[in-house]
């Protein structure tokens, strides 16, 4: 086990740089995932931290050591691979001990290490088989037990369940989780699916366009967005958006919608009049209200799924999203009065993407 | 089709009456399936059996150009049993073909390799690889006639110029020499083919398991011994045994280059046969030194059959 430090890494292909200067600070043991929208460069920085792509400049630490220059096999990592890339010509056994058979170890600890992931993962009926003849989650499990078998100070996944079925993601999910409890082990795990990322992550770092946008535990990126970016991208469905400007109206913030309508806005210290703002209210943190508090919507679409309703709905040009508890009966076209709950609601200015929270 | 009781051509059949065989042919599949095929047999038999027919019947006889045999048994093949040049053809095709496929094997190997790795005007190279393949035998076989010339041979020009030798080289006249010659001519004519081939196999090796194979340990020996090599074997297998065919069967690059000779040291079993059955005109014993090729080839064509079958860990679903 290992702590992991990346200290203002760069990556270029040539003359296009695509990572531009990440710093990220992973503990011994922490399930850590990156989490951004495709093409943003997650494949890339887990590449670097595995030795397959070099480091154009900066620091990566693996435990006591930097490791910038080593080849993979001298980082101690293992690393599951989106099409899980199992060698087609050997059987779950042979892939699984093939890491320990070019280390030349010892029969007897190759079986005992291939018997035992194999039973952590279920794959001891399927040892003999080729991976041709198996499923695709049972390939998930061979390449997790690939990596199990090497017992590495770090294991990095690259999308390792975006080629399963929608079931078999959330039960694989679940899976990765409880083996991380059970293996231990720093884990630095990519995805795209932001619900993935809140479920797993003990620490989550959203990425965008190279960059780190904000790094936390899942609840506080939720609740404390740095920007609209990390709003906009945690949580489903989505955080609302209302674009606007400020403008102080007697001892309370308010925000006057493009649209020409005026709706609380969370106290935000320092915030001048005109400023343009945007305010983001999740779905949950919006409530139907009667009387001249909130802002009207008109509905486009109601989906009831039986625990809630969730409620398409437009304010002028921005599309709202809210969810009730409540079972109420909407039709489309009917205008409704949504009131943003302000303890939960965020204040982002315009220009920036900024936070405005103190 | 049968078990599939109302399909319509079933009942169109039985409205039909009585089941005539141009019926049968219009609603069965299987008997479709022979129809489609016929023609192809027809040209197999046409061109390839009947061929070999006659030129194992052609091995049994005392045929002469321009006068048809009459059946002698094994005589020809006993006259042959005793017979130290065509035993010295068998050695000959032999070594001929052990060599030039070994190396033809290992070049072919060594090229695809280096070609598959990032290199600069790698669409060229390819090309200029290719070229030995698309120039026609004769040609280049004039080529090295040349190039093999006691006089005029630029390799004894070069080495001379070199101040390596300073004498005439004999290439073709010299025993060992004319066969090391025509096995080099063969190697550079055959290699293309292999590296070709063996690289579009390469090609087909997902660049992820060499990635995962990287992060086990795998050294880059260990990569090519335990990834590339495996994953390999079944075009090694097959584009060595039309190597090996062909090699065997070798006929036009031997004739141009050295009729067999010096003293019927470069003597293939294929230039043998020519030599006896059309310029001597013993049509039956040159069909018996032919007829003697084929169990050679057969045993190639099996060794490969063997080594083709489906692998274990090919078999199975079909999807990634
Ligand atoms: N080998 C490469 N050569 C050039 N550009 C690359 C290479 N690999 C990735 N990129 C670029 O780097 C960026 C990040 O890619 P990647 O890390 O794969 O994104 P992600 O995994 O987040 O979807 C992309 O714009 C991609 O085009
Ligand atoms: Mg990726």
């Amino acid at each position: 086990m290992a702590s992991v430090v990346v200290r203002d890494v760069r990556k270029s292909f040539g003359q296009s740089e695509v990572i531009h200067g990440v710093s990220i600070d992973i503990e011994d043991g922490e399930f850590v995932v990156l989490v951004g929208p495709s093409g943003c460069g997650k494949s890339t920085l887990l590449r670097m931290i595995s030795g397959l792509e070099s480091i154009t400049s900066g620091e990566l630490w693996i435990g006591e050591r930097m490791v910038n220059m080593a080849p993979p096999k001298e980082r101690d990592i293992a690393m599951v691979f989106q099409n899980y890339a199992l060698y087609p010509h050997m059987t779950v056994f042979e892939n699984m001990a093939f890491s320990m058979r070019l280390r030349k170890a010892p029969q007897e600890e190759t079986d005992r290490r291939v018997t035992e992931a194999a039973a952590i993962l279920g794959l001891t009926p399927l040892l003999a088989r080729f991976p041709r003849q198996l499923s695709g989650g049972q390939r998930q499990r061979v390449a997790m037990g690939r990596a199990i078998v090497r017992d590495p100070q770090v294991f990095l996944f690259d999308e390792p369940l975006s080629n399963l079925d929608a079931k078999l993601r959330v039960q694989m999910r679940t899976e990765i989780k409880a083996l991380h409890q059970r293996v231990g082990g720093t884990t630095i795990y990519v995805t795209h699916d932001q619900i993935e990322a809140m479920t797993m992550a003990d620490k989550i770092v959203v990425m965008q366009g190279g960059h780190v946008e904000q790094i936390g535990a899942p609840l506080e990126l939720y609740d404390n967005p740095r920007n609209v970016f990390v709003a906009g991208f945690i949580g489903s469905p989505a955080m609302n958006f209302l674009t606007g400007v400020a403008k102080r109206n007697g001892a309370g913030m308010t925000v006057v919608t493009d649209h020409g309508e005026t709706v609380a806005a969370p106290e935000t210290p320092g915030l001048e009049d005109g400023r343009p703002v945007v305010m983001g209210v999740r779905p949950e943190h919006l409530t139907l209200t009667g009387d001249a508090h909130g802002f009207a919507a008109q509905v486009v679409v109601t989906e009831p799924t039986g625990a809630e309703v969730q409620v398409s709905a437009r304010h002028g040009q921005d599309e709202i999203t809210a969810v009730f508890r409540e079972r109420v009966a909407l039709k489309p076209g009917e205008t409704i009065r949504l009131s943003p709950d302000l303890a939960h609601a965020h204040l982002f200015d315009a220009a920036t993407g900024l936070s405005l929270r103190a | 089709m049968a078990d599939v009781p109302l399909s319509p051509t079933r009942s169109a059949a039985a409205k039909a009456g009585g089941a005539s065989a141009w019926t049968r042919l219009q609603t069965n599949r299987n008997w479709l399936g022979l129809w489609f095929m016929l023609p192809a047999a027809g040209f197999l038999i046409l061109f390839l059996a009947y061929p070999l027919g006659l030129g194992v019947w052609l091995s049994f006889t005392d045929s002469r150009i321009g006068r048809p045999g009459e059946f002698i048994g094994f005589e020809n093949y006993a006259w042959l049993w005793g017979d130290d040049v065509f035993w010295l053809s068998v050695f000959n095709t032999l070594l001929y073909t052990t060599v030039a496929s070994v190396l033809k094997f290992a070049i072919g190997l060594y090229l695809a390799l280096l070609l598959n790795r990032h290199m600069r005007f790698k669409a060229i190279i390819r090309a200029v690889v290719l070229i030995p393949f698309i120039v026609p035998t004769v040609l280049s076989a004039v080529a090295f006639w040349w190039i093999f010339d006691t006089q005029f041979s630029i390799i004894t020009w070069m080495l001379q110029g070199l101040g390596l030798i300073d004498h005439q080289i004999n290439w073709l006249g010299d025993s060992t020499m004319a066969r090391a010659s025509v096995i080099f001519a063969n190697i550079w004519r055959g290699v293309p083919f292999i590296a070709i081939t063996l690289l579009a196999g390469l090609q087909t090796v997902p660049g992820s398991l060499y990635e995962a194979a990287t992060i086990d340990g795998a050294t880059r020996w260990q990569l090519f011994r335990f990834i590339t090599y495996p994953l390999l074997t079944p075009i090694i297998a097959v584009v060595m045994t039309f190597s090996v065919l062909f090699t065997f069967t070798d006929f036009q690059l031997i004739w141009v280059l050295t009729r067999g000779g010096p003293f019927n040291a470069t003597h293939l079993m294929a230039t043998l046969s020519y030599q006896r059955a059309i310029l001597g005109g013993n049509l039956g014993e040159g069909a018996a030194i032919a007829t003697a090729m084929i169990p050679f080839l057969l045993a190639a064509i099996m060794f490969s059959w063997f080594g083709l079958q489906r692998r274990k860990w090919q078999s199975g679903g079909s999807d990634d």
